[in-house]
């Protein structure tokens, strides 16, 4: 304990005694760097996903060759100098079409995370603020939920020609209900709190108390919640391109080029192994980001899962 | 109690209405006109308009959906517009290959997911723990078929232990049909781990922390009398809940693993269906995998009465 403030006289006022400092100064790391070194999985996440990024930008400098320019004379070259990932069936360079397909991979997971999220932000806040619409909207959602994803997707995709943004249509009507589940139970945790019924009595129109009131506190969930569509939503890309429901063939995707090699993987195998080591490393990336996001944006749940 | 059964068993027909309209939708925006499909090459536009006033096909959209639920309500999927054999029949042919590879996944899942969560949960914070939780966030982002060629290239074309493709009925024998769904179920398997052990992690962490766990560990009970006999009893409803909803991953999944590994089941049916744009076909597994996603997910909440009779609605 300390000594020094006992034995100070006590009549003496106005100057307390100087306190040695019993808990060393904790200083908190602040900033974009510190938020990075307190939580390692948001950082290496956060560095991996930029990384595709990154490829999926440059690759047109990246790539050694056109990811479409066949050369029937070196069909099935295993890994090599001149074609380091191998050639597949018709001779195309993999590195290059692997290069390209993160492109359609990260346009897919962004595109379906950020659709998915609004409308089922919208239809979330509708249906917890709306109690007529609720019931009916929620009944909806419960059987599209019933659906397993995947084939809802898939049934999606057998009415319309193989495109990119059909895929990212099909999937997002696939997430829909659970963003508006997750957004309708926050918006009727937050109905109850007194200050959202203070708001209420002091006459604020329900436009505003959406606004300042609940809309910011279904952010931080809906972030972390739009990771994970992100990454569920590369891997159905993946899927539904490998069973020939997804990205149409000429354009090179990691669901594509594994499909062109399903019937050759057990001789070649590195033309599977490539595209599927990249959607994994993708698809982690962004699931650890989710993970650290979770953490850092609400410390309660870090314990949790 | 019984109030609350007959409730729960109600709200899945509101459910089980969206489902099937959304699949009817499904057939009746396809493209193509079955009429004309049946007449034929050589019809004249009169007879195609007879054949569609004699299918019914001129009807309004709720008409129709009447006509196609109640067949559907007496076992009558259609006609699949590819082989021209009845949908329920198609369907029959693969069921046993799918139903095998998901009860052994779930088996199998079950017994490996349920154990790591209460080993995570009971030395949370250690290093088993991290490596329990490294491993769920790898089972969530490794995509199945890519586990499904990993496995197969080790241990059915390297290692030789199991066979690479294919299926083998169980009348066959226990074990040749168990060889050719180990792999499958095991990559198919590795997502479903990986929920399920995160789920019993947490579930089991929030029961360690009540006083009654602490009791028990003043009686004198030893760790694995407290982890199983006491706290995972009570942390059972979570873990059978997700058990439940990852039944859908289940049988997403399936439709891949079945691919990679050429096993005949409604994946693979699903797939050739979607190839060919046999939509009454398409209709008919999108309907038959809902339904059996609901049943299941409908006995999984009668039975929380069952684990936690706490449990009162």
């Amino acid at each position: 304990m300390n000594t020094q403030a006992t034995t100070s006289p006590l009549p003496s006022v106005a100057v307390a005694p100087d306190l040695p400092d019993l808990l060393p100064g904790f200083e908190r790391p602040t900033g974009l760097l510190g938020v990075l070194r307190r939580h390692p999985m948001l950082a290496l996440g956060g560095a991996l996903l930029v990384l595709m990024v990154l490829i999926a930008v440059l690759a047109p400098y990246l790539a050694t060759v056109d990811p479409t320019a066949l050369a029937p004379a070196r069909r099935t070259r295993a890994p090599s100098v001149e074609h380091w990932f191998g050639t597949d069936m018709l001779g195309r360079d993999i590195y290059s079409r692997v290069v390209y397909g993160a492109r359609v991979s990260l346009t897919v997971g962004f595109s379906v995370a950020i659709l998915a999220s609004g409308v089922g932000l919208a239809v979330g806040l509708f249906s917890g603020f709306v109690r007529w619409a609720d019931a009916i909207i929620m009944r909806v959602m419960d059987g599209l939920m019933a659906i397993p994803p995947i084939l809802l997707a898939v049934a999606l995709m057998a009415l319309t020609r193989g495109s990119v943004g059909n895929v990212v249509v099909a999937i997002t009507i696939a997430e829909i209900p659970r963003v508006s589940r997750l957004v309708r139970g926050v918006v009727l945790t937050l109905r109850d709190q007194t200050y959202v019924d203070a708001a209420v009595a002091a006459g604020t129109r329900a436009p505003m108390i959406i606004v300042r009131h609940i809309l910011p506190n279904t952010l931080a969930p809906m972030t972390v919640q739009a990771t994970y569509i992100c990454a569920s939503a590369m891997i159905v890309e993946a899927i539904l391109s490998f069973i020939g429901a997804g990205t149409p063939p000429t354009i090179p995707s990691w669901g594509n080029i594994m499909a062109e090699g399903r019937s050759l993987w057990q001789v070649k195998p590195f033309i599977v192994f490539f595209p599927a080591a990249f959607l994994s490393v993708t698809v982690l990336a962004v699931n650890l980001l989710g993970d650290g996001l979770r953490d850092a944006l609400d410390p309660r749940m870090a314990r949790e899962f | 109690m019984f109030g609350y059964m007959v409730r729960r068993v109600v709200a899945t027909i509101p459910v089980m209405a969206v489902v099937a309209l959304f699949v009817f939708s499904l057939l009746y925006i396809a493209p193509g006109d079955p009429a004309a499909v049946i007449a034929g090459d050589q019809a004249s536009p009169a007879d195609v308009e007879r054949i569609r006033q004699s299918l019914g096909l001129d009807q309004p959209f709720a008409v129709r959906f009447g006509q196609w639920v109640w067949l559907i309500l007496h076992g009558d999927l259609g006609t699949s517009i590819f082989t021209n054999l009845p949908v329920t029949t198609m369907i029959a042919q693969r069921l046993e290959p799918t139903v095998s590879l998901m009860i052994i996944t779930l088996c199998f899942a079950v017994s490996v997911g349920v154990p790591i969560g209460v080993l995570a949960a009971w030395k949370a914070g250690t290093w088993i723990d991290r490596v329990v939780m490294a491993f769920a966030v790898f089972g969530f982002s490794v995509p199945v078929f890519v586990v499904a060629y990993l496995l197969a290239f080790v241990f059915a074309l390297e290692l030789e232990w199991l066979p690479v493709q294919g299926y083998t009925p169980l009348a066959q024998g226990v074990w040749p049909w168990l060889a050719n769904l180990i792999l499958p179920a095991i990559a198919l398997g590795c997502v479903y781990i990986a929920l399920i052990a995160r789920i019993t992690r947490a579930a089991m962490l929030e029961v360690l922390q009540q006083d009654y766990i602490r009791t028990a560990r003043a009686k004198g009970i030893g760790p694995r009398g407290i982890l199983f006999l006491h706290a995972l009893k009570n942390a059972s409803v979570p873990i059978v809940t997700v058990v439940g909803i990852g039944i859908a991953l289940l049988i997403g999944g399936a439709v891949v693993t079945e691919s990679v590994f050429a096993i005949p089941g409604l994946g693979r049916l699903t797939v050739d269906a979607i190839l060919r744009r046999d939509y009454p076909v398409i209709q008919g597994v999108v309907l038959l995998f809902s339904c059996v996603y609901v049943l299941v997910n409908l006995v999984i909440d009668l039975l929380y009465t069952v684990l936690d009779p706490r449990i009162r609605y």
